[in-house]
């Protein structure tokens, strides 16, 4: 190796490229700029006013925050909902006007002021969530409606009310206290903003209503579809907006014991702006708690600042017609590119040098040559398959396999040309196998490992195993179930091939090329699943050995068979025993005569192997070119290899032709005949064995004999 | 039969509606408030709603074309502003006018360029420069609230200029109203306005020149923002930019959205416009004849917008399944 090219070894195997676009595709990331925004802001506006960090300066600055951030809060659940609330401004008036007009005028006990407070919050709230909830107004043009009606009620109220309020003797320690006190060292606006500020999080993030809020705002739609009663929660979403309004408008009441003309004035533009500003989504259904709270802190800190720095009238109106105008356009252009640039960087290519294969050319004389024995096979299916990854046979010589359309067909033996659909399962049903009591276990790509028992209820065994500490994205998942088989005391082991990418981009992973592929096992014991080996790049086929003490996968993009020792001094270990193949390696399975059939998916090609020496190239390639002009691994050509249990090469089959099993993903031989399927094929082929056992069947040699 | 009964209430449009009710009111004020059907009061009436009415063709031209422009009034009072603030600071006509023009294109160009070319919601865009043009002339270029007309300026003559007992803003309403009416039931680029506001999607794929001629639209509010301003300042001398805190925009969009103009687009047109700005003008009237005082009137305001916004969303029900995802 040169030195070159050890150095792009180490540059692109040690550096984890990968890390980016797993980053940038956590809904967390979403939070950066806001936060980003924040700390500037804070930083920049304590540092240029003086004494902005003394306890007392915060604790007074921070009254005023904690009532914008209870309206925010309001706000964000209503946006989160696929609405927007302009009303919050003459809400939180008129509750201030209610909260101050029961203490004052009536003298009644404080808490009675606050419950006129929520009250009124909440009858607004109603009145706005049932226009736009049930009668399905329009949010933004109603609110706005509302707010000025809301907002000529409240003039009205003030013009005729306002003196009485002045001139009243009514006090309490409650009230000051609440208006003046600290506990903690935290005003009792801040308080109330942090508690309410977890309390809606964990509803909006753990709780049915919150899910059903998120769902209504990420497709309205598809959540009316999905049965969620969407006018119910959008009205609710308003109720909540208007109570929190009501809450905050009570605290000012309180801090001011007093409501003049201009009180609320431009909140609705200062908390809309809070929202944006934090990285809610217009229109709903990306937004949380945090970004509304951090929208509200920058929003306040800027305009409080730029009061306290001495700018004059209209600055503030100035500061945040740009805030909106710029957060609104960046959010709406984050949201249009985000996929587009994740897009761009998640291909992550790393470095691979492929050993030097044996030839499979036809002629060369090597135990690889290729043939054309497999395009005389029968075709069953033909036409009517698409991707029968798998194929098995059971007791009754029934032939079944998987198929694109998430289904798994059963053809009738003994001609095999009626067929029906066994089960619905849904994903891509891939590797299959028939367990002691004759269910089928099927790895099924997307979803998971299921069991289909004979009466045909589908049943999933497991869809996640442990997390690996340093995983960033979530790789309990289980992403792409690939092949299986049986052990006799019923621990079925399986391959996940990859966590990187979704089943149906397994051509986009070998690309990557990075070992990302397991090899797990699931206990029906106790239903659980864990992880055997991790980190093979693309973990394919599993066979038992015919003594059971170990198993044999494969590795496709590496061109590699390992054996995996369940008993005996190697027991849980794992070896490499067959290495540099010329094709990609996938499903093995038994023999008759106690030696192993493995599918070849497709052959290995100089260039592609080239390229694999070349992460920087194929990294520019996925970036620059579409995805129909990529050098991809050939699948043109496949076969199938036969090996026996000292991993010598007795036999290899192809088709040349090209027309009937050019790539080949599983062969499973029955009563003296191999059934061949392919994941891209249209057929299941039956090609005839010679000098197999007329009469052996795997279910016997796996489960014993029928009883 | 229930179909049929359906169908006719649904022949029987807003805007019927607003005009019986108009006609409605109209008769009942006439025999009930005195000096109502004066000469002089009608010709108040006009008058009164000129300004707000040339104010709506201009937002109908946005509305019809599923938009909206919240930074009307802020272009119209800043605009006027910025202009007078010039001339009283010496510059001469000629430059004073240039830069108020290029103030208001700059605004309609980037309202129309975030909205078209960015695909921003037209109410964030809008609420936002209009908060942004208010703030930015206030603070930077303007020290007080009002700014006067300089004495022997045009625009006194203006404000003053009377044909046959009518003021001059009637005329120019009327003839803005038969140039819009014309634009948008004769030229081509009038009609792509509909279909763009029925359905924008169709519309692009049929070749219809979308995003600019949306561009277009807030270019041309604004610059009727800034025609309005300008008849404001001439028959009050002054402008007052505290207007934009009150509730003028509120009118508009009442007016445009009475008048039988949907907010979804593709319909309505200058005699909703008309029929809107009758109802409000007499309405506005009769309450001052009757001497409630301007807080009520905006209360009374308001609730008939409500009604108003009500009655659309009946008559143009939104579908759950059709409806456009975030179009809020």
């Amino acid at each position: 190796m040169s030195f070159r090219e050890r150095l792009l070894a180490w540059r692109y195997n040690l550096v984890p490229d990968h890390a980016i676009g797993e980053i940038l595709s956590k809904r967390w990331t979403d939070n950066a700029i806001p936060f980003l925004a924040l700390v500037i802001t804070v930083a920049g506006f304590g540092s240029a006013i003086p004494g902005f960090f003394k306890l007392y300066s915060l604790q007074e600055s921070t009254r005023q925050l904690g009532e914008l951030s209870l309206v925010v809060i309001g706000v964000t659940v209503v946006m989160l909902g696929g609405g927007i609330d302009l009303a919050v401004g003459s809400i939180f008036a008129l509750s201030a006007f209610a909260a101050v007009s029961v203490f004052f005028i009536f003298e009644l006990p404080t808490w009675l002021a606050l419950a006129a407070a929520l009250a009124t919050g909440f009858l607004f709230g109603a009145i706005n969530g049932y226009l736009i909830g049930f009668m399905r107004l329009r949010a933004f043009i109603t609110t706005l409606v509302t707010l000025i009606i809301g907002r000529a009620g409240y003039d009205i109220l003030v013009v005729n009310f306002g003196s009485r309020v002045q001139m009243s003797m009514a006090s309490s320690d409650l009230w000051d206290f609440i208006g003046d006190g600290t506990l903690w060292g935290m005003s009792v606006p801040v308080l109330t903003a942090l508690i309410l500020a977890i309390v809606s999080h964990v509803a909006l993030t753990r709780s049915r209503p919150g899910w059903h809020v998120q769902a209504v705002g990420g497709s309205r739609r598809s959540a009316h579809n999905a049965g969620i009663r969407v006018r119910q929660t959008v009205f609710l979403t308003y109720v909540f907006s208007g109570l929190c309004s009501g809450a905050a408008g009570f605290l000012f009441a309180t801090r001011l014991s007093g409501a003049g003309p201009g009180t609320g004035h431009g909140l609705e533009i200062l908390a809309l702006t809070a929202a944006v500003v934090g990285g809610n989504s217009l229109g709903g259904g990306r937004g949380s708690v945090a970004k509304g709270l951090m929208g509200a802190v920058i929003v306040l800190v800027m305009t409080n600042g730029l009061i306290r720095l001495g700018y004059g009238t209209g600055t503030n109106q100035m500061v945040l017609g740009m805030l909106l105008a710029v957060a609104v356009t960046v959010d709406i252009r984050w949201l249009k590119n985000r996929h587009k640039v994740l897009n761009e960087v998640y291909v992550a290519p790393v470095y691979l040098k492929m050993g030097e294969p044996l030839s499979a050319v036809p002629g060369s004389g090597t135990p690889y040559e290729l043939n054309n024995r497999l395009s005389v096979a029968d075709h069953i299916g033909l036409g009517e398959l698409e991707g029968p990854e798998d194929v098995i046979l059971d007791r009754d010589d029934h032939l079944y396999c998987g198929t694109r359309h998430g289904e798994i067909v059963r053809f009738f033996a003994p001609d095999y040309t009626r067929s029906e659909v066994f089960a619905h399962v849904g994903g891509f049903p891939l590797g299959l196998a028939f367990d002691r009591d004759q269910n089928l276990i099927s790895c099924v790509g997307a979803m998971g490992l299921y069991k289909i028992t004979p009466e045909r209820e589908v049943i999933r065994l497991s869809a996640e195993t442990r997390r690996s500490l340093t995983s960033i994205q979530d790789d309990a998942r289980l992403r792409d179930p690939n092949d299986l088989d049986i052990a006799p005391d019923g621990k079925i082991y399986f391959t996940d091939s990859t966590k990187r990418y979704d089943a149906h981009d397994w051509a986009v992973d070998s690309i990557e090329n990075r070992g990302t592929g397991r090899l797990l096992v699931y206990d029906p014991a106790d239903g659980s699943t864990r992880t055997l080996l991790d980190g093979y790049r693309y973990t394919n086929g599993v066979c038992m050995a015919h003594d059971n003490k170990s198993l044999f996968f494969a590795e496709s993009w590496r061109c590699r068979i390992h054996r995996y020792w369940l008993e005996g001094p190697k027991a849980g270990t794992a070896e490499c025993v067959i290495k540099d193949m010329p094709g990609y390696t996938d499903n093995i399975n038994r023999a008759s005569d106690g030696t192993y059939w493995m599918a070849w998916l497709g052959m290995r090609t100089p260039s592609f192997d080239l390229s694999l020496r070349h992460p920087a190239m194929r990294k520019r390639m996925t970036r620059r070119l579409p995805q129909d002009d990529w050098l991809f691994p050939n699948i043109n050509t496949g076969g199938v290899v036969k090996f026996d249990e000292n991993y010598n090469i007795i036999q290899t089959m192809g088709d040349l032709s090209g027309l009937s099993h050019p790539m080949v993903t599983s062969m499973r031989e029955h009563k003296g005949h191999l059934f061949i399927g392919g994941i891209l094929n249209n057929r299941i082929g039956r090609f005839r064995i010679e000098g197999a056992n007329p009469a052996w069947d795997a279910n016997d040699a796996y489960w014993g004999k029928r009883s | 039969m229930a179909a049929k009964v359906f169908g006719d209430l649904r022949n029987f449009n807003q805007e019927r509606i607003v005009l019986v009710v108009t006609l409605l009111i109209f008769a009942t004020s006439s025999i009930f408030l005195p000096g109502f059907v004066a000469a002089d009061n009608l010709v108040a009436i006009v008058r009164s709603v000129s300004v707000l009415g040339i104010l709506a063709l201009g937002m109908s031209l946005v509305i019809i074309g599923r938009g909206i422009d919240l930074s009307m009034v802020a272009v119209m009072a800043m605009s006027v502003a910025l202009y007078l603030q010039l001339l009283n600071g010496g510059q001469s006509e000629g430059i004073a006018l240039a830069l108020a023009l290029g103030f208001v294109l700059a605004i309609g160009l980037l309202n129309g360029f975030l909205v078209a070319y960015a695909d921003v919601p037209a109410i964030f865009v809008t609420l936002a420069s209009g908060s942004f043009v208010f703030g930015y002339v206030r603070s930077q270029l303007i020290d007080t609230d009002a700014v006067t007309v300089p004495a022997g300026h045009w625009l006194l003559g203006l404000g003053g200029l009377r044909i046959a007992e009518v003021p001059i803003e009637v005329y120019i309403f009327a003839v803005l109203s038969v140039v819009v009416f014309l634009f948008l039931r004769f030229t081509k680029w009038g009609r792509y306005i509909f279909f763009a506001g029925d359905n924008p999607a169709a519309a692009r794929n049929t070749g219809i020149p979308v995003r600019p001629m949306l561009v277009l639209r807030y270019v041309l509010s604004a610059l009727t923002a800034f025609a309005a301003g300008l008849l404001t300042a001439a028959s009050l001398q002054s402008i007052n930019t505290r207007v934009v805190n009150s509730n003028l925009l509120y009118d508009i969009v009442l007016v445009a959205v009475i008048g039988g103009i949907g907010l979804s687009g593709g319909k309505g047109g200058v005699r909703n416009v008309l029929v809107g700005a009758a109802l409000i003008g007499i309405m506005l009237n009769a309450m001052t004849i009757l001497d409630i005082p301007l807080i009520y009137q905006n209360l009374i305001k308001s609730t008939i917008l409500l009604f108003a916004i009500i009655v659309d969303g009946l008559i143009n029900p939104r579908d759950e399944q059709t409806a456009q995802q975030g179009d809020i």
